[in-house]
């Protein structure tokens, strides 16, 4: 559209037109107050909260629905509007108990901010207000009816932005209400969405109700911990006696990757962190067998002198290879870098993975050398077409789900879905084509061209055309794809323009997991270590002969020919059904936030903090990278990277060659500080060093400049300090950053709360291996309310589980009052 | 689902009719006041089985069918008497004495505001205007009106339904035929 301008106010302003003018005005640094209107969800003019004086126009215009045109001359502050809007709240406010001492909205609550500016707390009224108990319609959401103003956002928001349609209007007038669809209670995906949502406190969460004053918390925003879509989300965090703890979770900045979508785990997943069966407490086993509370010291003292005797043991059962090591699905980056190198540097091992649930090494194998082909979540927000292919965004990739949906209402985006189970986002879709279970290849096959790859499939001939049509293309594909077959999808994808793609795994870090190189085969960035190239010099005593998959690590524990198992923030024994007792003879250290399956057998349990409780960068499913902030804290837990660290000090290893930080053992001269004026004398003081652990003194550059050097070198060319403490998980990051092509980052975004997208197109092509066994992929499918072992230890999720479970029939009753 | 034949609670009629209204309009849902008006008259009120074969015929949600139903004072979601007599109590009728002949019916049919009476003949119901101002007050019985009400006027309306109830008794007439 056109730009037009108009005037507001007395203020020349200029907006496309069309634009809605509470939009424009917005933009331009003029707040229009406004209940029901919702960026986003449909127009609905119901609260007048947003008049304004058109020029020319007999009465007062809603600026919610009014579109900007040449011309137009617009007020909006005037003696009429404030009475205006001080009317309307006098209305809003006639049933409304006023009870903001109590609400849970106090302090953040739209309809509190209004009635203060315009002065609207008296009422002219005389009749009682009509008042009704607040309702509890869900394990997650409760309902207190007074306060609602009727701006049905989060009716728009469940039906349009969720689609869910599970709330409406009931009755009329002054007796008009929110209605839930089960008569009294919820039966829908409990996202917490319409809480959000609601200006005032009539919907509320049973996670924070009358828990807290919003300026009573902290907000932290960090990175959900749940799904592999890497939702951004802010934690209301609050101290106790034994750390800080979080009340709430929501998205209310709307800054992130999710804008203003959270999905129940999200929003209500975080109690795990206060679970009483967390670990808090080093646990070593004693000689009677049972593991016993321990100090940290005597923990890691027990761990590193342990590794390190069968790391220098020369019998058949010792040396590095005899140790295994078993990395997470949710730590950060730079903990799964500091993992791998750690069991590459010093421990002398190769026997590195985690437990794959995506085969990510294949895609990024397929995408290797294919600059801008691979889709950053805010695609699928904006693709003009998209093909899914397998999997189940509603369940498992909340977020994708409803960047799909806002995608098909905002843009009209065009969906294909080819599927072997029915999902829900075929509502969306303009054609959907049902695979038999195993149809997933010769789906590949046919699009490419094989007319009788699919036999007899209904539609697929108008399917392929439809698809082959369009333009441009968002390819996004489940865990159906392993291997081969992600790489002939790949490739027919690659022969066309404007094809991009994006791969849909679990967990928070999966993605990050396989991109720094916790595998037996594949260093960080996926450079093989039979040819490690820059690693060959970074790392001191890599070997290039790959080690043991993860499964392959436990049936040699259980054969007895691993000396030692050495697990972090994963539970192999559970996922794969090992037999407890066959791992007797292993040494086995576990670093987890829960006793789980692999830590009840454990040798030493190390007490780990869980996502919440440390900072970092994790990588969604789509590769987009994302600051994680300490929000809550624990007494006793250490974020595993700190762990790692200190047992590796432990075992003698020299900290400064793991984690570059500090100056180096070359003592820089200090040099004084020249005094700037007469009147200004400051105290001597040394001019620190940005050299590395070598300190260099500019004589050497680049590649002659010594192995420590190189990382000060390019920290230096990118005016970036060494870090200072062995602990600073983001000394890792600088070297991850320069270790890693794919992880080319733009800091200054990532640093502000933003997403930044890898590239697997840097890949060097020379580093492409045969792929990686596909049985290994076990996909987790965990569902809205489940997600592993945190799942299990999250009592909000267990109880909507077992809450939507148990109400799978809906009851039929009158509608509310 | 746009044919309920199969597992229809309407009679063969009133189906048909639906079926035939769902094509009329543009937009299905445009049928919705329509339709829960005949089934209304069909089946007496709004039951769960009602809204659930509406919102199936017009593919909204039984949220849906109920959110518009709780608009409208004359849809009902619980049954009536045979006869539900609904008397005007706004302004005309009101100046004409409505309150006294609401006051003589609730004593003579012993019922209050929304009563049935227990034999289910008669039920009582205060309503706004329905239109017949110029001869207030004004009584509506079903679909009837009985207009320029005196108590003694009343007595006989009702008298004359009540025979007419015992009439369709003995012939085993349905309620609202
Ligand atoms: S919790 Fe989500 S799905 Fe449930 S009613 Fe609210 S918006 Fe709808
Ligand atoms: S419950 Fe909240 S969001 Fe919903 S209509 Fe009422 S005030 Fe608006
Ligand atoms: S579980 Fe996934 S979709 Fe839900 S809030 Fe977390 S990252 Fe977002
Ligand atoms: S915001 Fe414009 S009418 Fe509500
Ligand atoms: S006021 Fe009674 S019919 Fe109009």
């Amino acid at each position: 559209m056109p730009d037009v301008t108009f005037t507001v106010d007395g203020k020349k302003l200029t907006a496309p037109a069309g634009t809605l003018l509470i939009e424009a005005c917005r933009k331009a640094g003029i707040e229009i107050p406004a209940f029901c209107y919702y960026p986003g969800l449909s127009l609905q003019a119901a609260c007048r909260m947003c008049v304004v004086r058109q020029e020319k126009v007999p009465k007062l215009q809603t600026a919610c629905t009014t579109t900007v045109a040449e011309g137009q001359v617009f007020t909006t502050e005037s003696p009429e509007i404030t009475q205006a809007r001080k009317a309307t709240i006098e209305l809003l406010l006639g049933n409304h108990p006023l009870d903001c001492p109590v609400c849970d909205a106090g302090g953040e609550c739209e309809l509190q901010d209004m009635t203060f500016r315009y002065g609207a707390g008296e009422s002219l009224y005389t009749e009682a207000k009509n008042h009704r108990e607040e309702q509890k319609w869900s394990p997650a959401v409760y309902f207190d009816r007074p306060r609602c103003i009727l701006c049905y956002r989060c009716v728009r928001m469940c039906g349009e932005g969720m689609d869910v349609w599970a709330l409406g209007i009931a009755n009329r007038g002054s007796s008009a209400i929110i209605a839930p669809n089960g008569g009294d209670h919820l039966d829908c995906e409990q996202c917490g969405m319409c809480i959000d949502a609601c200006p005032v406190g009539a919907l509320t969460s049973d996670t924070y109700r009358y828990k807290t004053r919003p300026w009573e918390m902290n907000h932290v925003s960090t990175v959900c911990t749940h799904c592999g879509d890497g939702c951004k989300v802010t934690l209301g965090v609050r101290q106790v006696d034994d750390g800080a703890e979080i009340v709430r979770g929501d998205n209310r900045d709307k800054s992130g990757i999710n804008g203003d979508f959270l999905c129940a785990k999200g929003r209500f997943g975080f109690d795990f962190v206060d679970s009483k069966d967390r670990l808090t407490k080093p646990l070593v086993r004693n000689a009677a067998g049972t593991l016993e509370p321990v100090t940290w010291e005597h923990a890691i003292r027990v761990v590193s002198n342990k590794l390190k005797e069968i790391r220098d043991s020369k019998t058949e059962n010792g040396g590095g290879s005899s140790i295994g090591v078993i990395g997470s699905n949710t730590g950060t980056n730079e903990e799964n870098y500091l993992l791998q190198k750690f069991a590459r540097t010093v421990l002398g091992t190769n026997n590195i993975d985690h437990i794959r649930t995506t085969d990510y090494a294949a895609f990024v194998r397929a995408m290797a050398g294919h600059e801008h082909r691979a889709a950053s979540l805010r695609d699928t927000e904006t693709a003009k077409a998209i093909l899914l292919i397998g999997g189940n965004p509603t369940e498992e990739h909340p977020l994708l789900a409803w960047n799909i949906r806002t995608n098909f209402r905002h843009n009209t985006a065009r969906l294909y879905i080819a599927t072997d189970s029915p999902i829900k986002l075929e509502r969306q879709a303009r054609q959907t084509l049902s695979l038999p279970v195993e149809g997933y290849e010769s789906l590949t096959a046919f699009l490419s061209g094989d007319d009788s790859a699919l036999g007899e499939i209904e539609n697929a001939k108008t399917f392929r055309e439809a698809v082959n049509a369009e333009e441009s293309l968002l390819v996004i594909f489940g865990q159906e794809f392993r291997g081969a077959a992600i790489e002939s999808l790949v490739k027919w994808g690659l022969a066309k323009e404007n094809v991009k793609f994006a791969y849909l795994g679990d967990y928070a870090n999966s993605r990050g997991a396989a991109d720094m190189g916790l595998s037996p085969d594949l260093l960080p960035g996926y450079i093989p270590v039979t040819t490690p190239g820059a690693f060959a010099e970074e790392y001191p005593n890599l070997s290039t002969q790959p080690g043991m998959t993860a499964p392959e690590m436990l049936d040699a524990g259980c054969r007895g020919e691993l000396a030692a198992l050495y697990i972090v923030g994963s539970d192999p024994v559970t996922a794969y059904g090992t037999d407890p007792a066959a791992l007797k003879r292993a040494f086995v250290v576990v670093q987890d936030i829960f006793l789980t399956g692999t830590a009840a057998l454990a040798d030493v349990v190390l007490p780990a903090a869980s996502l919440y409780e440390k900072a970092g960068t994790v990588t969604n499913t789509f590769g987009d990278i994302q600051l994680v902030k300490k929000a809550a804290d624990k007494a006793g837990v250490k974020p595993d990277f700190e762990i790692l660290v200190r047992i590796a000090g432990g075992m003698g290893a020299d900290v400064k060659k793991l984690v570059p930080f500090g100056r180096g053992s070359i003592t820089v001269p200090a040099v004084t500080a020249p005094a700037l004026s007469v009147d200004f004398v400051p105290t001597p003081r040394p001019i620190p060093s940005l050299r590395g652990i070598h300190g260099d003194l500019g004589q050497s550059r680049g590649a002659h400049s010594g192995e420590a050097d190189r990382h000060a070198v390019w920290l230096a060319a990118r005016g970036l300090e060494l870090r200072l403490s062995p602990f600073d998980p983001l000394a890792a990051l600088d070297e991850i950053e320069r270790l890693v092509p794919s992880y080319k980052l733009d800091r200054l975004n990532l640093f502000a709360g933003n997403d930044v997208h890898s590239e697997p197109g840097f890949v060097p092509v020379a580093s492409l291996t045969a792929p990686t066994a596909a049985e290994l992929i076990l996909p987790a499918h965990d569902g809205l309310f489940t997600s592993g072992v945190l799942g299990d230890h999250t009592k909000a999720l267990v109880e909507l589980n077992s809450y939507q479970e148990s109400i799978s029939q809906p009851v039929a009753e009158a509608a509310a009052d | 689902m746009s044919s309920a034949e199969t597992m229809s609670i309407f009679s063969p009629a009133l189906s048909a009719r639906f079926d035939a209204l769902v094509l009329k309009y543009p937009v299905k849902r445009s049928a919705l006041i329509p339709m829960m008006l005949y089934a209304q008259d069909e089946v007496g009120y709004l039951s769960d089985a009602v809204i659930e074969e509406i919102a199936q015929r017009l593919d909204l949600t039984m949220l849906d069918v109920r959110n518009v139903a709780s608009y409208y004072s004359m849809l009902r979601f619980k049954p009536v008497g045979k006869y539900n007599v609904q008397v005007c109590t706004n302004i005309s009728c009101m100046l004409r004495g409505a309150y006294d002949i609401f006051e003589h019916l609730e004593e003579k049919l012993g019922i209050g505001h929304k009563g049935i009476t227990a034999d289910g003949v008669f039920s009582l119901e205060e309503v706004e205007c329905i239109g017949v101002c110029c001869w207030a007050p004004a009584i509506q019985v079903n679909y009837d009106f009985h207009d320029d009400l005196t108590n003694d006027k009343v007595d006989e309306v009702i008298a004359a339904y009540r025979a007419k109830a015992g009439r369709a008794d003995a012939k085993g007439e349905s309620a609202n035929a």
